[in-house]
């Protein structure tokens, strides 16, 4: 069930896009998709393989599973959330490429990490009963792991503007002085319930709690981070007319049922 | 029997005659029973001469336990058996209430009893089963039960806690590696799937990454039962190597993960019932056994054929899509996103909806219609209409699909409401009634 193949997309699809691919490949890499993706999280790299066909551009997408060899090219990298033993699963391989994340996103290749990926991108995990465990460091963010959990719709002001989710998570966030969280909360807990800040972003790197999966119901986001790897893989960005409107209406919907209006 | 537990049944009869009066709620006289004997279901349960089977899992409980009932019922046993969505201690024991004498004798030779995975604990404190059927783990409305490892470490339990027997998925190795946590002396017996379709389970199983082994599959033996699916694709036999085959049978619910109950509560009644059970008893019962409720249900809805199907999970939409969406029809799909649903829409971007591109889908309907609709334009499908009110969809739906077979797949809410509507306007069966098996 978490084994979708997200390589390649239904012809249908792809049928939805009335522009040619003719503005050149982008590379989608997925972060262990078996094991970090329990929430629905490989819809986000659905959409994306979508957008990107639908704005004129090639999507290819690699599928990166513990112990495999690094994917030829990386113009964007997504994971996603999971259970703690799949955390467990995937730690040596991230250790094992931890300086080519790092290098990667000092380099500003974006990335969308949602929960478990984005507390394994901080600086570190304090466990329960105390132990630390570090992370690598792309996010100035330390996790302390939680007796309750913190679950329910949220909603977000963000440099990409409004962005709605859904947020299941015990660890609890705080970010590290000067580091940019993703967005305020509005509606939700959020990092940690208490200072209002979601997520952390550093440079092209988001890392967040939402959940729904995040992208499909909020196209701007989805955009901003195909515009940085449009670029970065063909030397520019240049969308195309892509019909939102059932996008736009799920996420308003979202909007005004959290705000009570 | 104790005076204590005389006291409490007498007590719940009482709150039940009330309840039923008022057409009340069917927990509460359970919960008085419970209140004054807390041990009520160890002194009624615990003497049956044919044992407790505890039937658990997260898909096709429900299923797997109205087959064995029905299995064992052909074998002339009295049953016991808890209905659909009544799997707290209190609901089992309010429909014992009905079935009980005040000295607390029931008049069944063995209990069969459908346990949620997260109530299943409790029930087991109180009453340890004899026997257990173990189905499957997968993720069911996450933001509940926050882990698939912590379902599994439930149902270890709920293994751990069995007295003579339990019944294993060998396919499933969150429930085959039970098999390494029972007490000593306990008879383990497992169902699977003939290897010829083992390549269709992922799409119906979680997969297991608490391992770095895949974990060895269980080799099955003389009286173990094993799925070979007929040549039609809607037959069924259930095969025991050291027996005589059941079936081929024609269930009258389809698809494959109905065969898989079907599997594993044939197994599970060949295992209770040793010597006494006869194949060809065993094929005539299974195909007798109508769906439960909600689960391809058809209801004429004034001349329209509708089908009503309830999703709750990646796992169990994806096999609704498989068992229903090549049969052509009209299709409605509603979601809500009600506690009982599930408040996280994610998982239904789990769910591969290729199946219904062709003939795509006429209406989204309910709290996240929208949503809906957005997940189907990801899979490249067609949505002709979204309408978030519940009655203006299914008024819409039926007036343009009149007099052609309708289907909608819908979350529990979504269901309960629509299935109200339609009871109200078609006079179907009393609300939450089970048509008749
Ligand atoms: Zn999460």
């Amino acid at each position: 069930m978490s084994d979708l193949p997200t390589g390649g997309l239904p012809g249908d699809v792809a049928a939805l896009a009335d522009v040619p691919a003719d503005k050149g490949e982008v590379h989608l890499v997925h972060l262990y998709p078996r094991e970090m993706s329990i929430y629905g999280d490989l819809g986000n790299t659905r959409c994306l393989a979508a957008r990107l066909r639908w704005h004129g551009y090639t999507p290819v997408v690699h599928d990166h599973h513990p112990g495999a060899p690094w994917p030829s090219r990386a113009d964007l990298l997504l994971g996603g959330g999971g259970q703690d033993s799949g955390q467990v699963r995937v730690q040596d391989d991230l250790a094992e490429h931890a300086d080519r994340l790092r290098g990667l996103a000092a380099d500003g290749v974006p990335m969308l990490m949602i929960c478990g990926m984005y507390q394994l991108l901080g600086e570190a995990f304090i466990t329960v009963d105390g132990r630390r465990l570090p992370g690598l460091g792309v996010l100035d963010v330390t996790t302390r792991g939680n007796a309750t959990r913190m679950i329910g719709p949220v909603l977000l002001d963000t440099d990409f503007g409004p962005v709605v989710g859904y947020e299941n998570h015990s660890g609890s966030t705080v970010l590290g002085e000067g580091q940019q969280p993703f967005g305020r909360v509005r509606h939700g807990m959020g990092n940690n319930g208490a200072d209002g800040t979601e997520g952390a972003r550093t440079g092209n790197v988001v890392g967040s709690y939402l959940h729904g999966p995040v992208l499909p119901a909020n196209p701007g986001l989805a955009d901003g981070l195909l515009a940085v790897a449009a670029r970065r893989a063909t030397g520019e960005w240049a969308p195309a007319e892509v019909d939102d409107s059932l996008a736009h209406e799920a996420h308003q919907r979202q909007v005004r049922r959290l705000l009570g209006r | 029997m104790r005076l204590r537990t005389t006291a409490a049944i007498a007590a719940g009869k009482g709150t039940r005659l009330l309840s039923r009066l008022r057409g009340g709620g069917s927990a509460l006289p359970g919960l008085v029973t419970e209140r004054i004997d807390p041990a009520v279901l160890r002194h009624t349960l615990g003497s049956l001469p044919r044992g407790v089977v505890v039937v658990s899992g997260t898909n096709g409980k429900t299923t797997t336990t109205k087959m064995l009932v029905a299995l064992l019922r052909a074998h002339g046993l009295r049953v016991f058996t808890n209905p659909t969505g009544s799997n707290f201690t209190r609901g089992v024991i309010s429909s014992m209430l009905g079935e009980v004498g005040l000295r607390g004798r029931l008049a069944a030779d063995v209990a069969v009893v459908e346990l949620d995975e997260a109530h299943a604990l409790h029930f087991v404190a109180q009453v340890p089963p004899t026997h257990a059927l173990l189905l499957n783990v997968a993720r069911d409305q996450l933001d509940r039960f926050a882990e698939i490892d912590h379902t599994a470490g439930l149902l270890t339990r709920l293994g751990e806690a069995t007295t003579t027997g339990v019944v294993l998925n060998a396919d499933d190795s969150f429930i085959s590696r039970i098999r390494d946590h029972l007490q000593p002396g306990v008879q383990v017996r497992w169902f699977g799937v003939d290897p010829t379709i083992a390549d269709r389970l992922p799409e119906l199983q979680e997969a297991d990454v608490r391992f770095a082994d895949a974990g060895e599959r269980p080799v099955l033996g003389a009286e173990d039962g094993l799925l070979l699916p007929g040549e039609d694709g809607s037959s069924v036999t259930v095969r025991f190597p050291g027996g005589a085959d059941v079936g081929p049978v024609t269930l009258r619910q389809r698809g494959l993960a109905a065969m898989i109950n079907a599997t594993a509560a044939t197994t599970t009644a060949r295992a209770l019932l040793g010597p006494d059970f006869s194949a060809a008893t065993a094929a005539a019962a299974l195909e007798a056994v109508n769906p439960p409720f909600g689960r391809g249900e058809v209801i004429d809805a004034g001349g329209t054929p509708l089908e009503l199907v309830l999703v709750k999970n990646p796992a169990g939409f994806t096999v609704a899509l498989g068992t229903y969406g090549g049969e052509p029809a009209a299709t409605m799909i509603a979601i809500n996103d009600n506690y009982a649903d599930g408040r996280d829409v994610s998982w239904l971007y789990d769910v591969s909806f290729g199946s219904l591109r062709e003939r795509g889908v006429a209406l989204t309907s309910g709290v996240r219609a929208w949503d809906m609709a957005l997940r189907l334009r990801y899979d490249g499908v067609e949505v002709g209409e979204v309408e978030t009110d519940l009655d203006l969809a299914l008024d819409r739906f039926l007036a343009v699909h009149a007099g052609h077979p309708a289907r909608i797949f819908c979350t529990y809410t979504a269901m309960m409401h629509l299935r109200r509507r339609l009871a109200d306007r078609f006079g179907l069966a009393r609300f939450g009634e089970d048509p008749a098996a």
